[in-house]
C-alpha cells in the first residue's frame, strides 16, 4: 500500500458515495470454471445496437465457438456457439426485462469433450486501424462491465478525433463484484494483450490503468505484469463508487471533464473495462469467438460464493444450484451490483455478455429498502453524493410534479447516469434515481415524438 | 444441491441497497445532542426549567399529532421532528416564562410553523423560532424578565411567574418573585442578560463565565460547552452541516471585531460569540435542514448572512439580541440563495441560473 492511499491521498473525483463493499466474500476466491448445464440460451441481442441474425438452423449440430449468428449491422456482434451440441429451436425466451425476446435454444451432447477447434492464428502487430476493428467485431466482445456496447464500434474514430490515452477500467467500484480483481491478479498478460490490441487500433500515446485501492494485490500484479518499455502506468484510486463510471475516472486519472453530451472521444480519452480486454487478448490473436464469461455469484443468500468461469447462455437457475443456493432466504436476484444491476423476473434468464455478477440478497438486506419515505427534508446529502454534481433534491421535487421539461432545460437531469448515489444515501428513502429515470424516458419519448 | 422452487420474486429498480443513516434517526439524533443542553438547563435554573421544557414539548409533540389526526393521515409523532421543535424553543425561552405561554408557544410553533406550511420538509422558517417570534410580540415584557442562574431552593419550587394562571400575564414585581430572587444571593439584581448590560449599561461579563454558562440567559443558551459538545456529536455522526455554523460563527466574529474597531465601546469579539444565543442558534436552529439552502456554497453564504445579520441587530438595533431575527430572515431568503448557487454541473462550462 503506497504512502498517498495511506493518507487517503490518491486520485479521484468530487462528491460519491462509500457502500459497504461486502468483497471479502470472494476476493480472495481463484476463478474457478462452472460445469455445462444441459441447455443453453442464446438471445440475439445480448449487446447494445443491432440484435444478431442466426445463421444456423433448428436441428444443427454447432461445435463450441462455432458462430452461429452474424452482426445485423455496425452496430452489432455476431454470436458464437458456447457449446458443443445442437440448436434445438430458434424462439422467444423470457428475457431480464421481463418480456420476450428471440432465442437460440442449445442442447448440449452429454459426454461431449467441448474443446475449441475453431481459430486461426493472426499477426496483431501487422494489422491496420479498419482491419483491427473488424477483427474486434469478429471475436464478439462487448463491454464486459455491464454496458455490453460493441468494443468494435468505439475503435473505429471518427474523422477529426483522435484518442491520445487508452484508460484501463480496473476499479470495479460496484459492491460484491470481484471478477475483474481476480482477472487482474490472475490474468494479467491477457489483459496486457488486449491493451496491446486497444492502443495499436488508436496509435494512442499513452495508457492509464486506473485500480481503486481496495485491491492492492490487483494493483501490485498488473505492475509486476506490465511489459517493459511501453507508455503504460498503473494507478492506484480511491474507493469510491461510482469510480468506474467513464467520466468520473477520467476526470481521476487525467483530470479531463467530458463535456455535457458528450463522448470520451471528445477529451482524448477511451476507456475500456479490463475484463473486455482481456477478453480481446485471449481471443483476437487467435481469432476465436466471445463464448464465456466470469462473474461473482455471491450475496448472503448465496451457500458457496465465488468467482466463476461460465458459458454464455447458461441459465441463472442453473448457476445459482451449483453455488449451494438457499432459496429459502432469497429475496430478490440481481444480475450485476446492487446500485445499478437488475433484478430478475424468473430463474430462466440465461447469462449473457454484459452480465458481471449474480447476488441474491436476503429479506434483511431488502427490507432497509422498504422503510417508510419521508419528505425531503432538504439535507443536502444527494447534492453531495451526485458525482455529477446535479441537485438531486430538487430534481426529485420538480418530478413528483412532473415538470420534466424544467428537469432537462434547467437542471440537467440528462446528464445523470443513473449511478443511483441520491437514492442510496437519501435518509427519507425517496426513490430519486428510480423518478429520474422516468423522467428521462419520457423526455426522450417526448424529443421522438416532436 | 438445492431444488430451487418458484418463489415471488421481487421485481424493483436498483439502487439495492441503502445506507444506513434514516430521517427518523437524524432527527432522533438531534434530541438527543440537546439533551445535555437540556440538563444544563435544568441544573441552573432547577424546576421551572424542567417544567417549562416538558410544557413546550408536550405542546409540540400533542398539536403534530392533532393535526395528523384532522388532517386525516398516520400520525408524524415518530419522526421525532416535533419533539426537537418542542425542546429548542423552550431552550431560546426564558426560564421564568410562565408555562401557560411556553405551551401556547409549541402550539404555535407547529400549526403556525410547520402545518401551515405542509409539515415536515416544507417549514420555510425553523418552527421554533416562529413560535419564539410569536411569543415575543405577543407578551414583550415576560420574555424579558431575567431570572439569575443557580438561586438556592431551585429544585423544591418553581420560580413564582412559571405559575401564572393561563391568560393572565405575571406580576414581576409581586412580592414572591421578590422573595425568589433574595435567594440569589446576588446584590443589585438588574434582571438583565449580559448581553442588555452592555448594551445599555455598558457592563461587560468575564469571558470565562460566559463560556461556561454562570450567567442568566434564556433556557439553554447559556452554556456554549454543552451547545457546541452536542454539535459536536452531530457533526461526527454526519447528521448536521458544520459549514453553516462555521460560516455563521466565522461571520459573527469577523462583523463584531471590525465594529470592535472602528468604536472599542462596542463588545468585543468573543463576547460576542459565547453571549446571548448565537451559540444555541448557530449549532441548533441555523442548521434546521429544511430551511436552510442544499447546495454547497450556499450554506456558506446563508450562514455568513446570519452571522452578519445577528451582530449588526445586535450593536446597530434597538434590541439586545438579534439571532432569532438573524435565523428567521436567512430563513426568508434560503431559497433565494439556494437558486443563485446551483452547482456548476459536471462537463458544463457555466453555472446555470435555476429557472423558478
Amino acid at each position: 500500500m503506497s504512502i498517498l492511499t495511506r493518507f487517503g491521498l490518491d486520485k479521484t473525483f468530487s462528491h460519491g458515495v462509500h457502500p459497504p463493499e461486502y468483497k471479502s466474500l470472494t476476493e480472495h476466491r481463484p476463478i474457478r470454471r462452472l460445469p455445462f448445464a444441459d441447455e443453453m440460451i442464446i438471445p440475439l441481442s445480448q449487446h447494445t445496437g443491432a440484435p444478431a441474425r442466426p445463421i444456423v438452423r433448428e436441428g444443427q449440430e454447432v461445435v463450441r465457438s462455432e458462430p452461429i449468428a452474424e452482426p445485423g449491422g455496425f452496430v452489432s456482434v455476431p454470436m458464437h456457439a458456447p457449446a458443443t451440441g445442437r440448436i434445438t429451436r430458434i424462439a422467444l425466451a423470457r428475457d431480464v426485462r421481463g418480456g420476450m425476446s428471440p432465442a437460440l435454444f442449445l442442447q448440449l451432447y452429454p459426454g461431449e469433450g467441448q474443446e475449441i477447434l475453431y481459430g486461426a492464428p493472426v499477426d496483431v502487430d501487422g494489422m491496420s486501424n479498419p482491419e483491427i476493428v473488424k477483427a474486434v467485431q469478429r471475436t464478439g466482445v462487448v463491454g464486459l462491465g455491464g454496458a455490453a456496447f460493441p468494443t468494435h464500434v468505439k475503435l473505429a474514430v471518427p474523422e477529426g478525433k483522435t484518442i491520445d490515452t487508452v484508460i484501463v477500467n480496473g476499479c470495479e467500484c460496484e459492491p460484491y463484484l470481484t471478477t475483474d480483481h481476480r482477472l487482474m491478479v490472475e490474468h494479467p498478460e491477457d489483459v496486457y494483450e488486449g491493451i496491446r490490441v486497444v492502443q495499436r487500433a488508436y496509435q494512442a500515446a499513452r495508457v492509464v490503468v486506473g485500480i481503486e485501492n481496495n485491491k492492492p494485490d490487483a494493483v501490485d500484479a498488473m505492475r509486476l505484469a506490465k511489459p517493459d518499455g511501453e507508455p503504460i502506468e498503473v494507478e492506484s484510486i480511491e474507493t469510491k463508487y461510482p469510480q468506474g463510471a467513464e467520466k468520473m475516472l477520467i476526470k481521476s486519472l487525467l483530470d479531463r471533464e467530458v463535456p455535457s453530451g458528450g463522448l470520451p472521444m471528445d477529451v482524448g480519452a477511451a476507456v475500456f473495462n479490463v475484463a473486455t480486454l482481456a477478453q480481446i487478448g485471449e481471443l483476437l490473436p487467435m481469432q476465436r469467438g466471445l463464448i464465456e464469461r466470469v462473474i461473482t455469484v455471491t450475496g448472503p443468500a448465496v451457500g458457496n460464493p465465488g468467482n466463476y468461469l461460465v458459458a454464455l447462455g447458461t441459465p441463472i437457475r442453473f448457476i445459482l444450484e451449483q453455488c449451494r443456493y438457499r432459496g429459502e432466504d432469497a429475496s430478490v436476484v440481481i444480475l450485476g451490483g446492487p446500485m445499478m444491476g437488475v433484478t430478475v423476473p424468473s430463474l430462466d434468464i440465461p447469462i449473457t455478455k454484459g452480465v458481471t455478477s449474480i447476488l441474491v440478497l436476503d429479506k434483511a438486506e431488502v427490507q432497509k429498502r422498504n422503510r417508510t419515505e419521508y419528505s425531503c427534508i432538504r439535507c443536502g446529502s444527494c447534492l453531495d453524493a451526485c458525482p455529477m454534481h446535479l441537485n438531486p433534491s430538487r430534481l426529485g421535487q420538480l418530478a413528483r410534479k412532473r415538470e420534466f421539461d424544467t428537469m432537462a432545460n434547467a437542471f440537467n437531469l440528462m446528464d445523470c447516469f443513473e449511478c443511483g448515489s441520491c437514492s442510496y444515501v437519501c435518509p427519507s428513502n425517496i426513490p430519486l434515481v428510480q423518478r429520474f429515470r422516468v423522467a428521462k424516458s419520457i423526455i426522450r419519448e417526448r424529443k421522438a415524438a416532436s | 444441491m438445492t431444488v430451487i422452487t418458484p418463489g415471488a420474486f421481487e421485481i424493483r429498480t436498483s439502487p439495492h441497497i441503502k445506507a444506513s443513516v434514516t430521517t427518523d434517526a437524524i432527527m432522533r439524533n438531534v434530541v438527543y445532542a440537546l439533551m445535555p443542553v437540556c440538563a444544563f438547563a435544568v441544573w441552573a435554573f432547577g424546576l421551572s426549567a424542567l417544567a417549562l421544557i416538558c410544557a413546550t414539548t408536550a405542546a409540540t409533540v400533542l398539536t403534530e399529532h392533532l393535526v395528523c389526526k384532522v388532517s386525516g393521515r398516520p400520525t408524524t409523532v415518530g419522526d421525532f421532528s416535533a419533539v426537537i421543535t418542542g425542546l429548542l424553543l423552550a431552550l431560546t425561552l426564558p426560564p421564568g416564562l410562565p408555562l401557560w405561554m411556553g405551551f401556547a408557544g409549541g402550539v404555535i410553533a407547529i400549526l403556525l410553523g410547520k402545518a401551515l406550511f405542509g409539515g415536515l420538509g416544507f417549514n420555510t422558517f425553523n418552527p421554533a423560532l416562529v413560535a419564539r417570534a410569536f411569543l415575543q410580540a405577543a407578551f414583550p415584557v415576560s420574555l424579558t424578565t431575567w431570572i439569575p442562574a443557580f438561586v438556592d431552593g431551585r429544585f423544591t419550587r418553581f420560580i413564582p411567574t412559571s405559575l401564572t394562571i393561563p391568560f393572565l400575564s405575571p406580576e414581576t414585581k409581586a412580592e414572591a418573585l421578590t422573595n425568589y430572587l433574595a435567594q440569589a444571593a446576588i446584590d443589585g439584581w438588574s434582571g438583565a442578560t449580559p448581553l442588555s448590560l452592555i448594551k445599555f449599561e455598558h457592563k461587560t461579563t468575564a469571558a470565562i463565565d460566559l463560556f461556561t454558562g454562570m450567567i442568566p440567559g434564556s433556557t439553554g443558551e447559556t452554556c456554549a460547552i454543552f451547545i457546541l459538545l452536542g454539535g459536536a456529536y452531530l457533526v461526527a455522526r454526519g447528521m448536521m452541516n458544520w459549514r453553516i455554523t462555521a460560516a455563521m460563527l466565522g461571520s459573527a466574529y469577523l462583523f463584531s471585531w471590525l465594529f470592535y474597531l472602528t468604536d472599542n465601546t462596542n463588545p468585543t469579539p468573543a463576547f460576542m460569540l459565547f453571549s446571548g444565543g448565537l451559540m444555541l442558534g448557530a449549532v441548533f436552529m441555523a442548521t434546521d435542514m429544511v430551511a436552510s439552502p442544499t447546495t454547497p456554497l450556499g450554506v456558506w453564504i446563508y450562514g455568513a448572512l446570519m452571522g452578519f445579520l445577528t451582530i449588526l441587530i445586535r450593536v446597530k438595533g434597538g434590541l439586545p439580541e438579534g439571532v432569532m431575527y438573524a435565523i428567521l430572515l436567512g430563513n426568508a431568503v434560503s431559497p433565494h440563495i439556494e437558486n443563485l448557487t446551483q452547482p456548476r454541473v459536471f462537463g458544463t462550462k457555466r453555472v446555470k441560473k435555476a429557472a423558478k
